[in-house]
């Protein structure tokens, strides 16, 4: 007999329509799985025995062949299982088939019937509702992230008795309960509800404060400079408590990508943007995404958030050059043979570097830092490329002085927040229909149309530039960002203060070097 | 042979030649400072009797069929002037040195060189390794002294040597470079660009025959020709076994004037000109000092005073970084002052009177440049 039942394999991040087809006739008892299926899927066959026997089925004991189809998609990890065992039930006659036509199954099984959780939950459900199906079978514990796809009915379930219980016609459980402790999505444990990083836990460190606001405003990317611990890290953890609150849309990406990489581990939707920190070691396609299989990377886990980059001159070449794309298209393409998958990679660039290589530069007494000029200058050189020029700011951070260290916190990240919000509204109405999105998207073009300066504005930055304090690449950095200083003070034309500003989170300029 | 205007004679071409195919013998030898003034001093074949060894044979040979004309052949080729100590155009400041140099090789021109050294000269010399601040006094020293119309020496040297030359290119003057290795081979190689500047209105000299690669010995020996060249030499930075202190060892020993710019007591990099302070070095503050020096006291361009014009919210601040409250986290102790402090320090940057260094610590411009009280907003 032959029984058919769908389910979905993650492509990237993309769910992708696969039919599980059973078929068992007479012959020697044989269990096999074909279809381009790997190590994971094929050791199905011992879990999907015990666990059907250990439901108290019986396992036929024929000729059982099961094919993955299409047979062309690389077929990878253990949420077939539930599939495959269910069309062995359905070919053996144990479900009916008019009962598994109806949903799509997805889960890992254990030996003893039971479901476990699995990734990508929120993908699937999504490809379900895409393909028309009515309702999709997964494990209970992730049934909520499912349950955000609009219009489909999940049931979760914890066994492969309750799935034939579904499919011979029972009504679906109803969801969890959202997330109390003990419940199915336990386990996310007390990370997921730890308070968010705020700004009011920071003292002093004012222009660093200054320089996140204007880079969660315009969409900048920021380079913070400054000796090794005087808090470049602890300010970049700020930064996603600053950037406007994730739409329901964004959410929803954010929660499909995480839960495809198993990061997500809550139940529900995502709440707070992603921060991610790649340790410096990391390899360009752990930056960008590669991989046999191809699996999103850092970028991508970024998406809507922030990637922060710490010790950015130690980074190799290539993952910096690795970048350019993500950065400059919002997406990164990863091709594998014949097959090409595209991964969202919107974020916002956080790096940070020490001055010099033994990070003293700059220390209150001069003499610590022991670099020569020649090191000094191949840091530098490491430092500055094309990435460098994507890096709308820069700003040093430095140990606050003792005295404010007691002192009152200087803002929260719920008044910046209001701040930033209401720029990137004012900067939405005046980029719509431009394909630019904020300040920090601006190209020349858009640049002369929209950054309109004040006459006194225009000569200081004709000033800075005749001092060659400014380079032709430094001084389109400078608009830009002088007009996201102008849109958070709410004013229509940028004014020389918007441009000082602007120019004092300039990047360094060559030109600039006293001993050249 | 006195006759001669802007040329070497055969004699002195010889002369430089032996030194660079004594190069490596004249390393061996003890290259302290007193003994290689000696060296440098004693007549050909003693030199070659005394180094040569094995080789003083067919040293002393070559020596006898050295072809002068091959010699400045090889210096027109690298783009090389000459002038030989019985030239009329060679540098008479560099007379009284007893172990003067035969001949200066010049890219540039012999009659340019000329009219450099005409010009009282100051060396500006200091440490490799020099801190954001010696490289800040060393550029405004240039700056000031380029400015006042006179010629700048020094080595090209990383560090204070090159803010040196390049604070006189700043302000449109002229400057000399005094290398060790050839003058036709910016030494360090990462100088090539500020040697390929200074070279557009002033000139690199060595007394090396060309593509010489530069020796420990052939260090100390140009420092005598910066320290000759100058009327006098300041040192902006040094540790205490500097090179620069030699260059002033020279100096002091020709009867010039020595000047040091003070650091703190507690700096390895103020070490050095501490002791020459504590010496009797005069103490230069800014290029004003050295001018008082050279020039006689008050003979001087007038220096520009800060602009009274300038706003006081501009001035407080400016103070204020000059206090040593020289970043934005000291300035702006609390953060609500941020937004300001940096709107202030930017407009005092682009005026001309802050300079940004690493880490976002600011420093002071030494002789702000006389264009940077025009009021720009």
């Amino acid at each position: 007999m032959l029984a058919c039942v769908s389910t979905f394999a993650i492509d990237g991040i993309e769910p992708r329509r696969v039919l599980v087809e059973a078929d068992i006739r007479s012959g020697l008892p044989h269990f096999c799985i074909v279809g381009l299926a790997d190590r994971a899927v094929r050791e199905a066959r011992e879990r999907v025995r015990a666990a059907i026997l250990n439901s108290a089925f019986a396992f036929p004991p024929r000729r059982i062949t099961v094919n993955l189809a299409p047979a062309h998609l690389r077929k990878v990890g253990p949420g077939f299982d539930l599939a495959i065992a269910a069309a062995v039930l359905g070919a053996a006659g144990d479900l009916p088939a008019d009962g598994l036509a109806r949903w799509a199954i997805f889960g890992e099984l254990s030996l003893s019937g039971e479901l476990r959780g699995c990734r990508g939950a929120l993908a699937v459900a999504e490809g379900t509702r895409r393909q028309g199906l009515n309702g999709l079978v997964l494990p209970r514990s992730r049934a909520r992230e499912a349950a955000l796809v609009e219009g489909l009915t999940v049931a979760g379930v914890e066994s492969l008795r309750e799935v034939a219980e579904l499919v011979a016609g029972a009504d679906a459980p109803a969801l969890p309960p959202p997330g109390p402790p003990g419940s199915a999505g336990a386990g996310s444990g007390a990370e997921g509800r730890m308070e968010e990083p705020d700004l009011a836990d920071v003292r002093g460190q004012g222009g660093p404060i200054e320089a996140l606001e204007v880079a969660a405003a315009g969409g900048h990317s920021l380079l913070m400079e400054g000796a090794p611990g005087t808090g470049k890290t602890m300010l970049a953890r700020r930064l996603p408590s600053i950037l406007p609150p994730l739409a329901r849309p964004e959410a929803v990406e954010v929660t499909r990508i995480h839960s495809v990489a198993g990061l997500h581990r809550d139940s529900g939707l995502a709440a707070r943007r992603p921060f991610r920190a790649p340790h410096h070691t990391i390899s360009a396609s752990g930056l960008v995404g590669g991989g046999a299989v191809p699996t999103p990377g850092e970028v991508t886990l970024a998406h809507r958030g922030v990637l922060f980059l710490d010790e950015l001159s130690e980074f190799s070449r290539r993952a910096l050059e690795a970048l350019r794309q993500p950065l400059e298209d919002g997406r990164v393409g990863v091709v594998r043979g014949q097959h090409a998958v595209v991964f969202p990679s919107r974020f916002s660039l956080v790096a940070a570097t020490n001055p010099c290589p033994c990070g003293y530069a700059g220390a209150q007494d001069a003499s610590l830092c022991r670099c020569t000029e020649t090191e000094r200058e191949r840091h530098r050189r490491r430092l500055s490329g094309p990435l460098l020029d994507r890096l709308d700011l820069l700003v040093a951070v430095q140990r606050p002085p003792a005295e404010v260290l007691g002192g009152p916190p200087a803002t929260s990240s719920a008044s910046v927040r209001e701040r930033v919000v209401a720029a990137r509204e004012r900067q939405a109405r005046r980029l719509a229909g431009t394909g630019a999105r904020c300040n920090g998207d601006m190209g020349s073009a858009l640049i002369r149309l929209h950054v309109r300066l004040a006459p006194d504005a225009e000569r200081l930055l004709a000033e800075a530039y005749r001092r060659s304090r400014l380079s032709p690449r430094g001084r389109h950095r400078a608009l830009r960002v002088a007009r996201t200083a102008a849109d958070l003070e709410g004013s229509d034309g940028v004014e020389s203060r918007h441009v000082l500003k602007a120019l004092n989170m300039r990047q360094h300029e060559p030109a600039a070097e006293l001993a050249a | 042979m006195s006759e001669q205007r802007g040329g070497a004679c055969a004699d002195c071409l010889r002369r430089a030649w032996l030194l660079a195919a004594l190069a490596g013998h004249i390393g061996n030898a003890d290259p302290r400072r007193e003994r290689l003034g000696a060296l440098l001093a004693l007549p050909d074949m003693t030199l070659i009797d005394a180094l040569g060894g094995r080789k003083a044979g067919s040293l002393r040979a070559r020596h006898e069929q050295f072809d002068a004309a091959a010699a400045r052949e090889e210096c027109a080729r690298a783009g090389l002037a000459a002038t030989c100590r019985h030239d009329e155009l060679h540098p008479d400041a560099l007379g009284p040195l007893p172990d003067a140099p035969a001949v200066l090789h010049v890219a540039g021109t012999v009659e340019r060189l000329a009219e450099l050294t005409a010009e009282p000269a100051v060396a500006v010399v200091g440490a490799r390794r020099a801190s954001p601040y010696g490289l800040e006094v060393a550029h405004g020293l240039g700056r000031g002294l380029a400015a006042a119309g006179l010629t700048v020496v020094s080595g090209l040297a990383l560090g204070v040597d090159s803010a040196g030359h390049a604070g006189a290119l700043e302000a449109g003057g002229r400057t000399i470079a005094v290398l060790a290795g050839g003058a036709d081979v910016p030494y360090p190689p990462s100088k090539r660009r500020l040697y390929g500047r200074l070279l557009k209105t002033g000139c690199a000299i060595s007394e090396m025959p060309p593509g010489f690669a530069p020796q420990r010995w052939s260090f100390v020996a140009r420092n005598r020709i910066i320290a000759g060249l100058a009327a006098a030499t300041v040192v902006v930075e040094a540790s205490e076994r500097s090179g620069a202190l030699i260059t002033a060892g020279f100096a002091r020993s020709l009867g010039r004037e020595v000047g040091a710019v003070p650091g703190h007591v507690t700096s390895p990099l103020a070490q050095g000109t501490n002791a020459l302070l504590f010496d009797g070095a005069l103490v230069v503050r800014d290029a004003g000092d050295v001018l008082d020096l050279v020039l006689g006291p008050g003979i001087r361009p007038a220096r520009a005073p800060r602009d009274p014009a300038l706003e006081p919210r501009l001035a407080r601040m400016l103070d204020a970084v000059a206090s040593g409250r020289d970043t934005l986290g000291a300035l702006a102790s609390a953060s609500s002052e941020a937004a300001e402090a940096m709107v202030a320090l930017a407009e005092l940057e682009i005026l001309g009177y802050l300079r940004r260094g690493a880490g976002g610590r600011y420093t002071v411009v030494a002789d702000p440049p006389s264009g940077a009280t025009a009021p720009v907003a």
